[in-house]
């Protein structure tokens, strides 16, 4: 496990939108790797390798760059700052966590004190960046910050803020790497706007025009105390999405995954998770329809300071991943269902 | 630059509620028809207008600014001939009982009252949108269905004023935005392609605009809002604004939409900077416009929405600054014609 470069990806800044730094970092990492690189008018980073085939099928494999974060709204008389959030960011995780602002500066996000709700919101929370008034405070309206979490290692387990979705680029980075000759084509998308829109993984497919489409990302477990059913566990292996909120897998691409899976000789589990989803949601509708899917790495702690990963696992999905993409792709997106 | 008001005045008085917005289409076809190459309706009734550029500059930019208001829509008829209605776009209920109303398209005066049956509760309470009903004075349910048949649009009856250097009036949001845009496509030509978008149904989830961009498939999107300054005094003070009349052009950072690509939002901040201009930020994570189905189109736009401010938005009378209306016309007409001189395009 190349934990310097696991470190460098999670603590990198990169809030939806403002992915500048991030993309620079990957492709720093990838351009060896790659037989071009090409920057989307979104800022998705887009890694192409040749196929070695004849016709080699298109296949789009996508690791979002973008964290949660937030934005400041409004700087108060007293030099209090007030913010929105960027993605699902919820108060409770975020009560006395610290905010790191593009230019360095540092805050803890404290809770109002008088008349507290029973669950607090954004708007109950500010963030004290040690300013005494409007005037002398180093953040202005529209600046944006995200959360601090260092990456911890603890036997197989990783801890760290934004493993959403940064280990999804470190097993595509490092499957790149470790690519030999590829049977199909693969682009490696790291997208943008994941946490807001899903727009950097809708545009990037647009234009790479896919046979078919995989996101790399994380999913939520059901094995901490009292937590929602899921028959999701960390270690148990990476995930192959049935369903979330968002999309259906195709069945004909759920399959590939289950089959790469079983030749790499590495275990697997199957996820339906019922809040949330990702850039294969998008990816599935672009054009005429893309037969997508997505393995998940399981996750504890999902859009916290805290997320926790298992390391075997991350290795696992690398494994199949490059299992999955030394066969040709079959798959035949006009007729991936029998035409009668 | 001297017709905007007059121009607002005419958009302003039209009506136009989402899916319907045929009268304001007639408004500014012939303001614009001379001055611009192509002039034409697309299937969803985006008035799509073509500049061609000077050829200096290779880009294409799409300029929008959407036409539907807010406004209600006739969902049945009651036995004593008052109209059953809902709202089209967001309408807070509590701010239409008593209103004059105008309906369908020979503009029938009417009143909205609160239903019989819910007099007794007076106004006490806010009412709920089927609480409510409008008055075109039928006598009866086949009166009232010969008049105003389900689908009938409904406008408010507001009439444009001014008043110094403020105007009132209806829809400014956003025909505050459509009153630029066409002073956009009379001014000067561009070194590059523009298209002039007029987009319908902005209010009920941006699908005019969506359709518009795919279309066009530009290199830039710039969306022009009117948008909601929140500048009155309240009970707790110190809270944004949103955005505030007299401080000029309403920059958007990121809304509950889209987020403005970093260098874009720069591009227009230095604008108003170098041309002197006043300008603010909107409040970030406000609202949505039309850079939120702009920028996800095919391969992606980078999209920014510039915006006049207006109190009252969403409601039968908005109210704006002649000078912040001026100034932003201003800024989109320098942001839009600099994108040639800069390279946006590309990032590392």
């Amino acid at each position: 496990m190349d934990l310097t470069l696991l470190e460098t990806l999670t603590q990198t800044f990169g809030p939806s939108g403002y992915e500048d730094d991030i993309r620079s970092v990957i492709r720093k990492s990838v351009e060896a790797f790659a037989d071009e690189i090409r920057v989307d008018p979104l800022g998705s980073l887009v890694a192409y390798r040749k196929g070695t085939g004849e016709t080699p099928k298109k296949i789009l494999l996508a690791a979002h760059m973008d964290e949660i974060g937030l934005m400041v709204t409004h700087i108060e008389e007293h030099g209090f700052v007030r913010f929105t959030s960027i993605g699902g960011v919820r108060a409770l995780s975020h009560i006395g966590q610290r905010v790191r602002f593009a230019n360095g500066i540092t805050g803890p996000i404290y809770l109002e004190r008088r008349d507290p709700p029973k669950l607090p919101g954004l708007q109950h929370l500010y963030i004290d960046v040690g300013a005494t008034s409007r005037e002398d405070c180093p953040i202005g309206v529209g600046e944006t910050g995200v959360f601090v979490g260092p990456l911890v290692q603890q036997g197989t387990r990783l801890i760290s803020k934004t493993m959403d979705d940064r280990i999804g680029c470190y097993i595509l980075i490092e499957m790149l790497r470790r690519l030999k000759d590829s049977a199909n084509d693969v682009y490696v998308a790291f997208t943008t706007q994941e946490e807001i829109t899903l727009s950097g993984a809708r545009t990037s497919a647009f234009r790479i025009d896919p046979d078919i489409a995989i996101a790399l990302d994380v999913t939520a477990t059901g094995d901490t105390p009292k937590a929602l059913p899921m028959d999701v566990s960390l270690g148990k292996g990476p995930a192959v999405k049935v369903k979330d909120s968002g999309m259906i897998a195709h069945p004909r691409v759920r399959d590939m995954l289950v089959d790469a899976a079983e030749r790499a000789g590495v275990p697997y589990q199957m996820e339906i998770l019922l809040a949330g989803t990702t850039d294969a949601a998008a990816m599935q509708l672009v054009r005429s329809g893309v037969p997508s899917g997505c393995l998940s790495i399981p996750c504890r702690y999902i859009h916290s300071t805290v997320e926790m990963v298992d390391q075997v696992d991350v290795e696992n999905a690398i494994e199949l991943m490059l299992a999955l993409l030394s066969k040709p792709i079959r798959i035949n997106a006009k007729k991936a269902f029998d035409q009668t | 630059m001297s017709n905007l008001i007059t121009h607002l005045e005419a958009l302003s008085n039209a009506p136009g509620i989402s899916g319907d917005e045929i009268e304001v289409r007639r408004v500014i076809r012939p303001l614009i028809k001379d001055t611009v190459d192509d002039l034409r309706v697309d299937p969803m009734g985006n008035l799509i207008a073509y500049r061609a550029g000077t050829g200096s500059s290779p880009l294409r930019v799409l300029v929008t600014a959407h036409m539907d208001e807010v406004g209600l829509m006739v969902i049945g008829h009651h036995g004593d001939g008052s109209l059953k209605i809902d709202t089209v776009g967001g309408i807070a209920a509590r701010l239409l009982p008593g209103l004059s109303v105008r309906v369908g398209k020979k503009s029938l005066p009417g009143v909205i009252g609160l239903q019989a049956i819910h007099r007794a509760d007076g106004l006490e309470k806010a009412p709920n949108t089927s609480q409510l009903a409008v008055d075109i004075g039928a006598k009866s349910k086949d009166e009232a269905e010969r008049l105003a048949p389900v689908g009938t649009s409904i406008v408010f009856a507001t009439r444009f004023q001014t008043i110094g250097n403020s105007c009132l009036g209806k829809a400014f949001d956003d025909r505050a935005g459509c009153a630029i845009l066409i002073d956009l496509l009379l001014g000067e030509r561009f070194p590059f392609d523009v298209y002039g978008v007029f987009t319908v149904q902005e209010e009920v989830g941006l699908r005019g605009a969506r359709v518009a961009a795919y279309t066009v498939e530009p290199d830039f999107g710039i969306t022009l809002e009117g948008t909601l300054a929140d500048d009155l005094p309240k009970e707790e003070a110190d809270v944004s604004p949103t955005t505030e009349l007299d401080k000029g052009p309403a920059i958007t950072v990121m809304d509950r939409s889209y987020i403005t690509p970093p260098r874009l939002l720069r591009h227009f901040v230095r604008m108003a900077e170098a041309e002197g201009l006043p300008f603010q930020l909107k409040q970030p994570g406000i609202g949505g416009t039309d850079s939120g189905g702009v920028h996800r189109a095919k391969a992606g736009v980078p999209a920014i929405t510039v915006a006049v401010p207006c109190r009252y938005i969403h409601s039968p009378v908005s109210l704006l600054r002649q000078s912040d209306l001026t100034a932003t016309a201003l800024l989109v007409n320098a942001g839009v014609r600099q994108l040639a001189t800069q390279d946006l395009r590309t990032m590392k």
